[in-house]
């Protein structure tokens, strides 16, 4: 029981990280209908901006802060020169542009980072909390907090403000919204603001949580959150957190109890096949 | 020729292979497909056991090599009758992922080890290596290009360009999306299994990591560079892209990202390929070309 539930909580916390990467997929999904790729390699980008502006300044804060603008520059400009010009084209161009990006910022960390594993010595100003005879660490409970956090003002902006008004209307129909007197453009440009703003607290708590910062740690996320979009359903973000934490949780549990021959990464893939078909608008999705 | 060049060629043509197979799916088919290292990789492993725990030759195993592949094809091609464009892409990254952790981790094929000790081709006791090698792969090639060329023209590939188009209007029309979906994912996965048996055999040893997801994408990326749909797009962009990273070997370090970054620009604004209709390269040979079309 009690190593159940150390389990669990693991569980729940690997599949926060994976809601927080998944969160800007989907809502880039939502707004333009592309697999936005190289999403994971801005996670990878906020981790090792983080880590840089901590390692200079020795504030974590300072960390989060100066990785969420980087990133959000970047997922705008990513946006600009790549996405929107390929509007028009077949999915599968901007897909394939979007792997070309993901590749080549990988290829750029490298150069300028090395190809070493970095170490995050980061202490997380939480304390650790104590349930009856289970212990929870302060990063756990800093991956907790933190995804909360991000989970309410992301719910607040786009239910409470106008930009998140403008950000279901465009989703809904981009040309309508533009007859409505909504600059779409200007719309999807926050879309990935947001997302990749997201994107960097993710990779800064992903390399505090393991420890580690390497030029290919975008690799598996960047498939597996395509997977969980879809069981989520394409473009809902509620449905994608809870497909998230369901995958977070399961794959720890599965490969703590049962003695599956296939890697935790196969896994994934196998769940999102059978949720396609079976219900191949996905979770929450509704077409 | 050199070794180095020879060995280069060779396996530029069996990548011209594989993307024939692709080009049938995706091009012609219109079927979005981002696993097909899957499919090549399902015909060299079909290859390497048959070659190394049954002892069959390469001839005697190559119609039964070709079948499975198809019949795999069949298999992994029926979720895309469920599902389409980015669930189709996503599911087949997620058929590549699966292919390739059972070929890793099912001791069956070689785990982590892979296959080895794979033998050599003979053809009327004569056994192919070098420059001879390169001339079997050609030969395919040539059968696999005329095949296509065929089934572009025939009624079977004239439906399944209706089908690309407009699945709808081609359904209304009498043309069964079920049976030409599956048609072109059976050839084009026969011939990825064609060139999955001549890599086993070429390379004599084989692994997972040869058949993973960046390999799906560099073979779709070849496919594009050329021009979805066209004959020779295969050839040209298998060419282009084995020849590029060798021309920037002397960049070292960089040469990776700049092959990443031709990519990006091709794609950022040649979406169509050097083949595609409305190219730059297209409307400078019209140029060049007196009466030349455009």
């Amino acid at each position: 029981m009690h190593l159940f539930l150390e389990q669990l909580l693991n569980g729940i916390a690997m599949g926060s990280i994976y809601a927080l990467v998944t969160l800007g997929l989907a809502l880039v999904y939502g707004i333009l209908r592309i697999l936005h790729v190289a999403h994971a390699a801005i996670y990878t980008v906020g981790a090792y901006v983080g880590l840089a502006v901590f390692k200079l300044s020795g504030s974590l804060l300072l960390g989060f802060g100066g990785a969420m603008v980087f990133c959000a520059a970047l997922g705008v400009a990513i946006e600009r020169f790549v996405y929107y010009p390929l509007l028009k084209y077949p999915p599968y161009v901007p897909l394939i542009g979007s792997i070309a990006v993901m590749l080549a910022i990988e290829e750029l960390c490298r150069l300028v980072a090395g190809p070493y594993i970095l170490t995050f010595p980061a202490k997380l100003p939480l304390a650790a909390v104590k349930l009856g005879n289970v212990t929870i660490s302060s990063t756990l409970m800093a991956v907790y907090a933190i995804t909360a956090l991000v989970l309410a003002i992301l719910w607040y902006i786009t239910t409470r403000t106008e930009i998140g008004l403008a950000m279901r209307a465009t989703s809904q129909d981009m040309a309508i919204a533009d007859a409505m007197g909504i600059n779409s453009h200007r719309v999807v440009s926050a879309t990935f603001v947001l997302g990749s703003a997201i994107a960097a607290v993710a990779g800064v708590l992903v390399g505090i949580y393991y420890n580690q910062v390497y030029p290919t740690m975008g690799a598996v996320p960047a498939y597996k959150t395509l997977a969980l979009i879809v069981v989520g359903g394409m473009g809902s973000v509620p449905g994608a957190v809870i497909a998230s934490l369901l995958l977070g949780v399961a794959e720890t549990l599965l490969i703590g109890y049962a003695r599956i021959p296939l890697p935790r990464d196969a896994l994934a893939f196998i769940a999102m096949i059978a949720v396609l078909m079976w219900r191949s608008e996905g979770l929450l999705g509704s077409r | 020729m050199s070794g180095y060049l020879i060995t280069i060629a060779t396996i530029v043509v069996i990548n011209a292979i594989v993307v024939c197979g692709l080009n049938v799916i995706v091009g012609y088919a219109g079927q979005i497909s981002l696993g097909h290292a899957a499919f090549f990789g399902i015909g060299a492993y079909s290859a390497a056991i048959l070659a190394t725990k049954a002892g069959l030759s390469f001839w005697a195993s190559l119609p039964m090599v070709v079948i499975i592949s198809g019949l795999v094809g069949l298999l992994l091609g029926l979720p895309s009758l469920r599902v389409k464009e980015d669930f189709l892409a996503i599911t087949t990254i997620g058929i590549n992922f699966i292919v390739e952790a059972v070929f890793l981790y099912i001791p069956f094929f070689g785990g982590a080890l892979g296959i080895g000790g794979i033998p050599r081709i003979y053809l009327f006791g004569l056994k192919l290596k070098g420059f001879s090698f390169f001339l079997l792969c050609l030969a395919f090639l040539v059968l696999v290009m005329l095949a296509c060329w065929w089934f572009a023209r025939c009624w079977a590939g004239l439906a399944c360009f209706a089908l690309r188009e407009d699945e709808q209007a081609a359904a209304s029309m009498g043309i069964s999306p079920v049976r030409f979906k599956l048609l072109a994912f059976v050839v084009g996965t026969a011939m990825a299994g064609l060139a999955g048996a001549l890599y086993a055999h070429y390379m004599r040893f084989i692994s997972a990591s040869d058949f993973s997801f960046p390999v799906s994408i560099t073979l779709l990326s070849m496919l594009v560079l050329g021009g979805m749909g066209k004959l020779w797009a295969p050839l040209l962009g298998a060419a282009i892209l084995g020849a590029l990273p060798e021309i920037f070997r002397p960049l070292v370090e960089y040469r990776i990202l700049f092959y990443t970054a031709v990519l990006l620009l091709m794609i950022r604004f040649q979406p169509s390929g050097l083949l595609g209709d409305d190219s730059l390269a297209r409307k400078v040979l019209a140029r060049v070309v007196p009466g030349g079309r455009s």
